[in-house]
């Protein structure tokens, strides 16, 4: 078998072993509805019960305000849409960021068009929100703020104490909501502490399986379901629960946790490679994270070759990551949130997300900027042709 | 006993003299093809039309329709109840399909067509086409007759057995299959060549396809999608080798010794003869484009004369006149355009110059290609070509 480097984990993670043992055994042996009064019921219930604990106690908060859903991207749309719907006399206004994920951005897309007044708070070279004119825009009649925690493409980390101080100053009504989605295991985050109402989390990005994430909401806040159905998860989301899913990613948000620190210093020592290897191996690339990103996601710009270009040619090699731009031969799509922190759209052209996960190694980093060093000169000439 | 068959309308060949049964005897072995898997069948060839009788009485006959629907040679397809020819049977089958229609349907109007075939029966086809008409009218009160403009016409063919039906499916027409040689289409992925290679299958001709792939410069979604065009072709050819190409050694050639603006025709140039060598070797007798004139850079009349040079083979460019709309509409119909206008092909536009040349002139171009190790290239792209063996999906 060639080898294999994965280095593509904010897209998705490999999910742990003893998790995929874990949902296999959920599968076979405890397949039963957790709404059944059976035994086989009962106990399907129990390991949503467990699950549910192991992530409230992640983040310090009680079970009871835990809701499993089928991801980031519904956690997100429950947040948003289902506070605005419990109340609605809390004001039309809502503010987000420029950077943020789609299935935040098509959501406040969406409330625009539905008559809410809506604000995108532009950031700066960094990736961080502009604080000043964040403050601008809180007014009494904002009833919710929307940020994500860590971004997927650049891995700029929101001041959260920054934007929590503003909301408290400026109207205490106003509620946060915080996309954690890239941030989830990798950084503490203690909504109690913190302030925050509402926090997406999601099991695929920290070695859990797809399809299910958790939303959670301060026990003092009220939002409405924005599935309806047969009134699981406290009315809140309806759907026969996913118990293996859940079970899985109960399993995977206590084992990122108790190596969580570790991991974090590990990546920064990985990231910090990377770099000291490029910067001997290759002359001309531009970092285009910032300095004070998580260290799980390094975006470098190659300039003058194609992203794409460049993905294939290390997908050939056994080594896997994510471009800042998808290029069709009509138009390119460029990555809005490139554009936001002000980067030339050539550069754009050139962006490779690399981004790390524990199961990385020190060697699998050297072995990449290897073949980057074959690689990165040879499809730099392609483009000289005259 | 009334037996539910398929009737199939066959197209230009009974117009055949001599060589009639060969085109037919083709005809039906490319429906028993494609009906393959279904279950058993009986096929009953009656003057210009065959008969399809399942053995079986689970037959799937939408299924098996649909397919034949693609099956080039037939005009059209009904499903048909076959009975005795006697005028009762007659009359007590067609209350029950019209009783069928009314309540699936809720048609109000009809009539009754009539072919007598059977010379022998007591009855001349208007007579029967009356009776059964004033029949269908006395058991149902809601319907009336409009022999202008119907809901729906109850066809009715007295033959040696009858039978009666109301639903036509039209079909593609054209020529069976495999009854006028193979051609070679080059197949890049977009709108246009998934037509014009259907166009020419159509008149019969068996397709095989070639890709020229351009990994890593591409997406290993572009070959995906490839596959995916040409087993969408399949369906209406049973299957068709692909020849995936490998092209990258080739252009990155192309792109470092020749000027830039001189890329796009040489690469077609170089294209076209693969694709010859290619189908020499499959015996193929021509060559298939989607070029329509004027519709890009490379398909200019000086372009589509630089690009003719280099081959000796007949090139059918059956789309050379079309719109691009019109093409789009032939697309649509043959179920190719949703996943022509996926965006993966010729991802990148390393390869390709802002401006290229539009009037090239053969002279300069050949200068540019002598600095290229043309038999090598050719060779190595041919020596390494991958054949995969499509077959359509069984649905």
């Amino acid at each position: 078998m060639q080898r294999e480097i994965y280095l593509d984990n904010s897209a998705t993670t490999r999910p742990y072993d003893a998790v995929i043992d874990y949902i296999n055994d959920i599968n076979r042996e405890t397949y039963g509805n957790a709404s059944s009064l059976h035994t086989k019921g009962i106990e399907a219930e129990k390991i949503i019960k467990a699950a549910r604990q192991k992530i409230a106690d992640t983040m310090k908060v009680d079970s009871k305000e835990i809701i499993f859903t089928s991801g980031g991207t519904e956690s997100n749309n429950l947040a948003i849409l289902g506070y605005l719907e419990a109340n609605p006399r809390k004001g039309k206004h809502i503010i987000t960021s420029s950077i943020e994920h789609p299935s935040v951005l098509e959501v406040f897309k969406y409330l625009q068009g539905k008559g809410y007044k809506v604000d995108f708070i532009n950031v700066n070279q960094e990736g961080i929100i502009q604080i000043e004119e964040l403050r601008q825009k809180i007014t009494k009649e904002t009833a919710l703020i929307s940020i994500m925690l860590v971004n997927n493409e650049i891995g700029s980390i929101q001041p959260l104490e920054d934007i929590v101080r503003a909301r408290n100053e400026l109207n205490r009504e106003a509620v946060l909501h915080v996309d954690a989605v890239q941030a989830y295991g990798k950084i503490a985050i203690l909504p109690k502490k913190s302030g925050i109402e509402m926090l997406t989390v999601s099991s695929h990005k920290i070695h859990g399986p797809k399809g299910v994430g958790a939303l959670y909401v301060d026990k003092n806040i009220r939002i409405k379901p924005v599935l309806h159905g047969g009134g699981q998860e406290s009315l809140l989301r309806s759907g026969t629960e996913n118990v293996p899913g859940i079970g899985g990613f109960g399993m995977s948000a206590e084992m990122i946790h108790i190596s969580r620190e570790e991991s974090y210093q590990r990546m920064e020592n990985l990231r910090n490679l990377f770099i000291d290897s490029l910067n001997k191996r290759l002359d001309r690339f531009t970092i285009i994270s910032p300095e004070h990103a998580l260290p799980y996601i390094l975006n470098i710009s190659f300039g003058d070759l194609r992203s794409e270009v460049l993905l294939h040619h290390l997908e050939e090699k056994g080594i896997f990551v994510s471009t800042g731009s998808a290029c069709s031969s009509r138009k390119s799509i460029h990555s809005h949130v490139l554009k936001a922190i002000g980067i030339k759209s050539c550069d754009i052209e050139g962006a490779i997300r690399f981004s790390f996960s524990a199961f990385n190694t020190e060697q699998e980093i050297i072995d990449t900027v290897e073949t980057m060093k074959e690689i990165v000169p040879k499809i730099s000439v392609t483009r000289k042709g005259r | 006993m009334m037996k539910n068959v398929i009737l199939v309308r066959c197209g230009e060949i009974i117009l055949k003299g001599l060589n009639r049964p060969v085109f037919e005897s083709k005809l039906i072995s490319n429906m028993k093809k494609s009906l393959y898997g279904l279950g058993k069948i009986d096929v009953i060839k009656s003057q210009s039309r065959i008969y399809i009788e399942p053995q079986d009485g689970n037959y799937d006959f939408e299924t098996a329709m649909n397919r034949l629907s693609k099956v080039f040679g037939i005009v059209s397809v009904s499903p048909v109840w076959k009975i005795d020819t006697d005028f009762e049977t007659i009359k007590e089958h067609a209350l029950k399909m019209v009783g069928d229609l009314v309540d699936r349907m809720g048609y109000k109007t009809f009539k009754v067509e009539t072919k007598r075939g059977n010379k022998r029966f007591p009855m001349e086809s208007p007579e029967i086409s009356r009776e059964l008409g004033a029949h269908i009218l006395n058991n149902f009160h809601s319907l009336s007759v409009d022999v202008n403009n119907p809901d729906f016409i109850l066809y009715v063919e007295v033959r040696e057995s009858s039978y009666i039906y109301s639903e036509i499916i039209p079909a593609n027409g054209g020529m069976p299959l495999g009854t006028n040689g193979k051609a070679m289409l080059l197949l890049s992925g977009g709108i246009d060549s998934p037509v014009a290679g259907w166009m020419i299958a159509k008149r019969g001709v068996e397709l095989e396809a070639v890709h020229f792939y351009s990994y890593p410069y591409t997406s290993e979604r572009a070959k995906e999608k490839v596959i995916e065009l040409t087993r969408i072709l399949s369906a209406y050819c049973s299957e068709i080798k692909l020849h995936v190409v490998p092209f990258t050694e080739f252009q990155l050639e192309i792109n470092e010794k020749c000027p830039q603006d001189e890329m796009t025709i040489i690469m077609r140039r170089a294209m076209m003869m693969i694709a010859e060598k290619i189908a020499e070797k499959s015996g193929a007798l021509a060559l298939i484009t989607g070029e329509s004139v004027g519709q890009v850079a490379s398909q200019t009349l000086h372009s589509l004369a630089a690009t003719n040079a280099v081959v000796h083979m007949p090139v059918f460019r059956p789309l050379i006149g079309m719109d691009k709309n019109e093409v789009i509409d032939i697309a649509r119909k043959i179920d190719t355009f949703e996943t022509s206008i996926l965006p993966y092909e010729d991802c990148c536009t390393v390869f390709v110059a802002k401006h290229p040349k539009t009037k090239p002139q053969i002279k300069r171009i050949e200068q540019s290609e002598s600095k290229l190790d043309w038999d090598t290239l050719m060779n190595n792209a041919i020596e390494n070509t991958e054949v995969l063996t499509i077959t359509p999906n069984k649905s």
